[in-house]
């Protein structure tokens, strides 16, 4: 890791891995729909039970990039390192994207399970806020000029979400319990069928790895107009 | 402590004199929860049962409205960076100044609940939920309304940056805060005030760190 560091080297390290990553993405994705397609209606849920192949993994991806976001922003905070700085402000883009697409999926999937395209569920209603941090995150890092210093204070910030949304999760949960007409039964058995855990466990790597992608290839461009930019002010890079 | 105690009396003091603090945040709170029997009708049982909803709102708002001048006022003439000299460290000028902004909102806001409480129809006991609610709440929008401030000081428009900042981090305040007053409302089995206490006890101890932290970085530290 601590190698990689070296945008230099980052950017020689990435090429090379960037096209099996991609590979990697598109069988482990192509593969999932095709078996996710393949799988039979489940007992209760009907062919609807198919979106979770594209919904769960969405709220895992967009999970796992809050993480990365709050790791990286560590890392730039304590090592004032510009790569984490970078990986931090490319993460929270593609974060928002796959919060948001797992808001709409959840919302299409909750159409013909809910009868609603909307239900104030705990899961839902955290991920509107998670959708909400990001956005704020977002616009803050855009409002500051400085870019060393945006990403300083976007750090502070990115780690003060990272420690609050374990409440807000909480919270929501304990709300979502207090307004007891509204809690809604979670259709589908205790355990998954292995003809659904396959394909969702390919769908799910295919996302991480879709994820991983377009984070190295935002971290790679940022590092190109950086080093365009210095050129363009007439300083060898 | 004696010059903690001058910034939160100074911090107070031009709070209440230049920007009109406290009366303009019991006034902004007052006149939006107005606004929402005449949008929602004058159903009495029905705006008892959305009053901790709404009125817990409308207190985060009314916070939210005083929250740029916290840091930015001092950081655009200068004195943020006398201040930030003093012998204090900018830790204590956190709470400092999270001290002096919930005295200027926060308690007013609790004081005028009860008042509210009434005209949304409450019964006396889920009036003093809501006060205490209030009461023990507000220093949690405070504190994590500083970090929002101290993130955003720097920057000439924050005013719509920082609101954005805030709110989802303090969903939870307003979740417990409404809920305990629904709770008493309808005898259901809370501890709401528990988890809220929690929360807001968590926040201002917690949140001075991360207030430093930005403001430092603001000033070029």
């Amino acid at each position: 890791m601590q190698t990689l560091a070296n945008p230099t080297r980052f950017m020689a390290a990435s090429q090379s891995i960037l096209p099996w990553l991609a590979g990697a993405a598109a069988i482990s994705l192509g593969a999932g729909l095709v078996l996710g397609f393949a799988a039979p209606p489940d007992y209760q849920q009907g062919d609807t039970v198919k979106i979770m192949f594209v919904h769960v993994p969405a709220v895992w991806t967009a999970m796992m990039a809050y993480g990365l976001l709050a790791l990286a922003s560590l890392i730039g905070l304590v090592n004032r390192h510009p790569l984490a700085d970078l990986a931090a402000r490319t993460a929270a883009p593609l974060g928002a994207a796959f919060t948001a697409l797992g808001l709409i999926t959840g919302s299409l999937w909750g159409r013909p399970m809910w009868g609603a395209w909307w239900v104030w569920d705990g899961r839902l209603t955290t991920f509107l806020l998670l959708l909400f941090i990001y956005v704020g995150y977002i616009a803050l890092w855009n409002a500051i000029e400085d870019e060393t210093r945006a990403a300083r204070i976007c750090a502070v910030l990115a780690l003060v979400g990272a420690v609050n949304l374990p409440v807000i999760e909480f919270s929501v949960d304990w709300w979502t319990t207090l307004h007891q007409g509204e809690s809604i039964f979670r259709a589908g058995g205790p355990l998954i069928a292995p003809v659904f855990l396959w394909p969702l466990f390919l769908m799910a790597l295919g996302y991480t790895l879709l994820f991983f992608v377009l984070w190295i290839i935002r971290i790679r461009t940022e590092i190109l107009v950086r080093q365009s930019r210095r050129t363009a002010m007439g300083i060898s890079a | 402590m004696m010059s903690f105690m001058a910034l939160v009396s100074r911090d107070v003091r031009l709070a209440v004199r230049a920007g009109g603090g406290a009366a303009l945040a019991v006034a902004f709170f007052a006149a939006a929860a107005t606004l929402v029997p005449l949008g929602v009708g004058a159903d009495l049982w029905l705006l008892a049962q959305i009053a901790g909803g709404v009125l817990w709102v409308a207190a985060v708002l009314a916070a939210l409205l005083s929250l740029d001048r916290l840091f930015q006022a001092d950081f655009d003439d200068g004195s943020l960076d006398i201040i930030a000299l003093s012998p204090l460290s900018l830790e204590t000028i956190s709470v400092a100044k999270i001290l002096s902004h919930w005295l200027t909102t926060g308690v007013p806001l609790t004081l005028v609940s009860p008042l509210l409480g009434v005209l949304f129809g409450l019964p006396a006991k889920a009036i003093a939920v809501l006060s205490l609610s209030l009461l023990m709440g507000t220093p949690a929008i405070s504190a994590i309304g500083a970090i929002g401030a101290g993130l955003t000081l720097a920057i000439r428009r924050g005013g719509l940056i920082l609101p954005l900042v805030v709110l989802p981090l303090l969903a939870p305040a307003v979740i417990f805060g409404a809920g305990s007053v629904l709770a008493t409302l309808n005898t259901m089995p809370g501890g709401a005030l528990a988890l809220l206490a929690a929360y807001s006890l968590a926040a201002v101890l917690l949140a001075p760190f991360a207030v430093a932290a930005a403001v430092r970085l603001n000033l070029g530290g």
